[in-house]
């Protein structure tokens, strides 16, 4: 019954036309979600729309949460292009921000240019790690990757509570912290204005870690579709089959990939350990590892799209803490059921409306 | 002793939640259907149930309305999984999400306390069964104990525990239980014998949103007395390490369920107390369940296989 209407259409109505149509139809949704709670949704969508991108502020606010999500959402696509997918985003940045904090804190007496790039290197080595395990086990084991990442997030929510309980709070005090990095962490771009400068910016928590988020947009593009393991990677998401015919070997594959995946997630803990809170905090991730799928889902896994979802969503998480400001009724969770109603509409429904839009493509051509 | 006792209590009002939502999972992928969506099911039908109540001061009105939402959920996620032949994965995360957010949504502009819900009055809950008589043997060697742990509960804990031989036996038994388990291994035989995959399918994941709405309502109208944020804390994800650790059968489930219930009300007994002279952090009690499953999973203590056929879509027409 699909099948008669899975002819073939043009690409860019695959690529282009189909994902915006189930991005609106998400959108849609989620404005009814706004009407059934007696709000004017124009009027919700035209405050989150000023808060975001109508001052400095918003736009500073917007790209620190697209710093965030570029990273947990390129961990997902690499491993959707391998055919893996990683739910572990949450808990492999939680684990990196134990990597993070440890070297910031640790290394305190080296100068900061080269503590910064071990905290870095720290970071992704722990959330690589974290995600390495699952991977070894779903190649040498057969543990479904699915469920072992989620285990994960639970394992490391437990783990990094207990470590920062007893490894990292200084002796007598309450507040459930690390002591705070001093030394090394990566400035804001308020603070590199008011010191280098000494101009007064819009308060924001944007910091160089943005850059880090476009150079590990391009290291992905390139690793992907540029390099002999992206090659094998596509290949072995593509058609596992295939892959093995042509030499590749899956367990390697799959092990290299998650631990790829793992260390772009730990990068969304040099952002918020080193870049904005300067100590090792409880959940700090605050469920940006799950803003991961959508985006990644969104941005059809390729790193332009990802960084303009990670944009998008920036942007939803910007303007919705201004619209829970403007407007108590709408409380700022309406981000998080946008963010469902993206990834049902984006990611299960792919093809739901695809035989419309086809039986409208063919109506209009006559066949 | 006293501590044993309610420590035993308190391990059997942690599993029930947990053993329906297992049991829930169980029919869905018993049936090919995976199921990732159990949490966000759980969480919507313990907010309808809470909310509900509040408005109309009944548990049983609660109950319906929290057993219709999961429900409505679940048919979603079927509607993706079989009409759409979606990835099963990315819908339950989807679920998962809209369940968390929508709960608050609404709940903040129903009650205005910021997602909270009203605390319920006695009668909008689902409190422990007063059987008459009962309480004669509270002071009773052995029968007290054992009374005070196994029959102190409200009605929705009978119930979870009697699913489970019924799940049991209709999955081993009756011809719509061997039909189902014939989908979750080999959904084409099954249509070849002339029966709908699909209407299977369905059957069970709506009988999956049954379990975790009576689950969801068991959390904020029994355990506790309203809903709050992400009141089911994982709950779903645990339910699913348990199926796992069950290898997709009722009274291995059962069994699961009971480890990680005790593991939870050991959890919340110990909160920064010493067990036995040894500190053991919280943190370890709670992570137990997940690393058991993970360990489990790699195949170190037995091995644990899924149905054949489930999270494959079906297509008819290959």
């Amino acid at each position: 019954m699909m099948m008669a209407s899975r002819g073939e259409l043009p690409h860019w109505v695959d690529v282009g036309l189909i994902p915006l149509i189930n991005l609106a139809v998400a959108l849609i949704v989620s404005g009814l979600v706004v009407v059934i709670i007696g709000e004017n949704p124009f009027e919700a969508m035209w405050i989150m729309l000023d808060g975001a991108v109508g001052s400095l502020k918003g736009w500073g606010y917007l790209l620190y949460y697209a710093t965030n999500f570029v990273f947990t959402g390129l961990a997902v696509a690499v491993a959707f292009h391998a055919g893996l997918f990683n739910i572990g985003g949450e808990g492999q940045a939680y684990m990196a921000g134990v990597g993070a904090a440890a070297a910031g804190l640790g290394l305190e007496f080296l100068p900061w240019p080269i503590v910064i790039p071990l905290a870095i290197l720290a970071s992704m080595a722990v959330g690589a790690f974290w995600a390495w395990i699952p991977g070894v086990l779903q190649a040498k084991r057969g543990s479904h990757i699915v469920i072992t990442t989620i285990m994960f997030n639970f394992i490391a929510a437990s783990l990094v509570g207990y470590l920062i309980n007893y490894w990292f709070r200084p002796v007598g005090k309450m507040a459930v912290e690390s002591r705070e990095i001093t030394g090394a962490y990566i400035m804001s771009f308020r603070e590199v204005a008011r010191e280098f400068f000494g101009v007064r910016i819009a308060s924001s928590p944007l910091n160089f870690s943005v850059f880090l988020a476009i150079v590990a947009a391009f290291a992905v593009w390139y690793l992907l579709w540029r390099t002999k393991l992206g090659y094998e990677i596509r290949a072995l998401g593509a058609n596992p089959a295939a892959a093995v015919y042509a030499g590749i070997k899956p367990d390697r594959i799959i092990i290299i990939t998650m631990a790829i995946s793992g260390a772009l997630a730990g990068l969304m803990a040099v952002n918020e350990i080193l870049g904005v809170q300067h100590r090792l905090v409880l959940g700090f991730v605050g469920g940006a590892g799950f803003v991961g799928i959508a985006v990644a889902l969104m941005g059809r896994s390729h790193p332009v799209g990802i960084v303009l979802a990670a944009m998008l969503f920036g942007l939803l998480y910007q303007g919705g803490s201004e619209l829970s400001f403007a407007k108590p009724e709408i409380n700022r969770d309406m981000v998080v059921v946008i963010q469902g109603l993206v990834i049902l509409f984006m990611g299960a429904l792919e093809y739901a409306f695809r035989p419309w839009v086809a039986a409208v493509f063919f109506k209009a051509e006559g066949k | 002793m006293d501590l044993y006792v309610e420590l035993l209590a308190s391990t059997i009002r942690m599993s029930v939640p947990l053993i329906l939502a297992c049991i829930a999972g169980l029919w869905s992928e018993r049936a090919g259907i995976v199921d990732i969506g159990l949490e966000g099911k759980m969480l919507i039908a313990a907010f309808v149930a809470a909310s509900a109540s509040a408005v109309y001061g009944s548990a049983w009105i609660g109950l319906i309305l929290a057993i219709l939402a999961s429900v409505g959920f679940a048919l979603v996620h079927g509607y993706a999984a079989i009409n759409q032949r979606g990835n099963q994965v990315v819908s339950g995360v989807a679920i998962n999400m809209l369940a968390a957010g929508l709960a608050v949504v609404l709940g903040n502009e129903w009650f205005k306390e910021g997602g909270r819900t009203p605390a319920l009055p006695p009668e909008g809950r689902f409190l422990p069964i007063d059987i008459p008589g009962l309480s004669a043997w509270d002071d009773v060697p052995i029968i007290g104990p054992l009374e005070r742990i196994f029959l102190s509960h409200s009605i929705l804990a009978y119930v979870a525990f009697a699913l489970v031989p019924l799940t049991a036996w209709a999955l081993a038994r009756t011809r719509f239980g061997l039909r189902l388990r014939a989908v979750g291994e080999n959904p084409h035989a099954v249509d070849t014998a002339g029966i709908s995959v699909a209407g299977l399918r369905y059957r069970a994941v709506i009988i999956a949103g049954v379990l975790c709405g009576i689950s969801g309502a068991y959390i904020s109208t029994s355990l506790s007395s309203s809903f709050v944020r992400d009141m089911t804390a994982g709950g779903g994800f645990m339910a699913l390490a348990a199926l796992i650790f069950a290898n997709w059968r009722a009274y291995p489930a059962l069994a699961a369920c009971l480890l990680f219930g005790f593991l939870q009300a050991v959890g919340n007994f110990t909160q920064g107390a010493s067990l036995g002279g040894v500190q053991i952090p919280v943190q370890f009690i709670n992570m137990l369940p997940y690393v058991l499953t993970v360990v489990l999973l790699a195949g170190f203590i037995g091995k644990s296989v899924p149905p054949r056929a489930s999270g494959i879509p079906y297509t008819k027409d290959r």
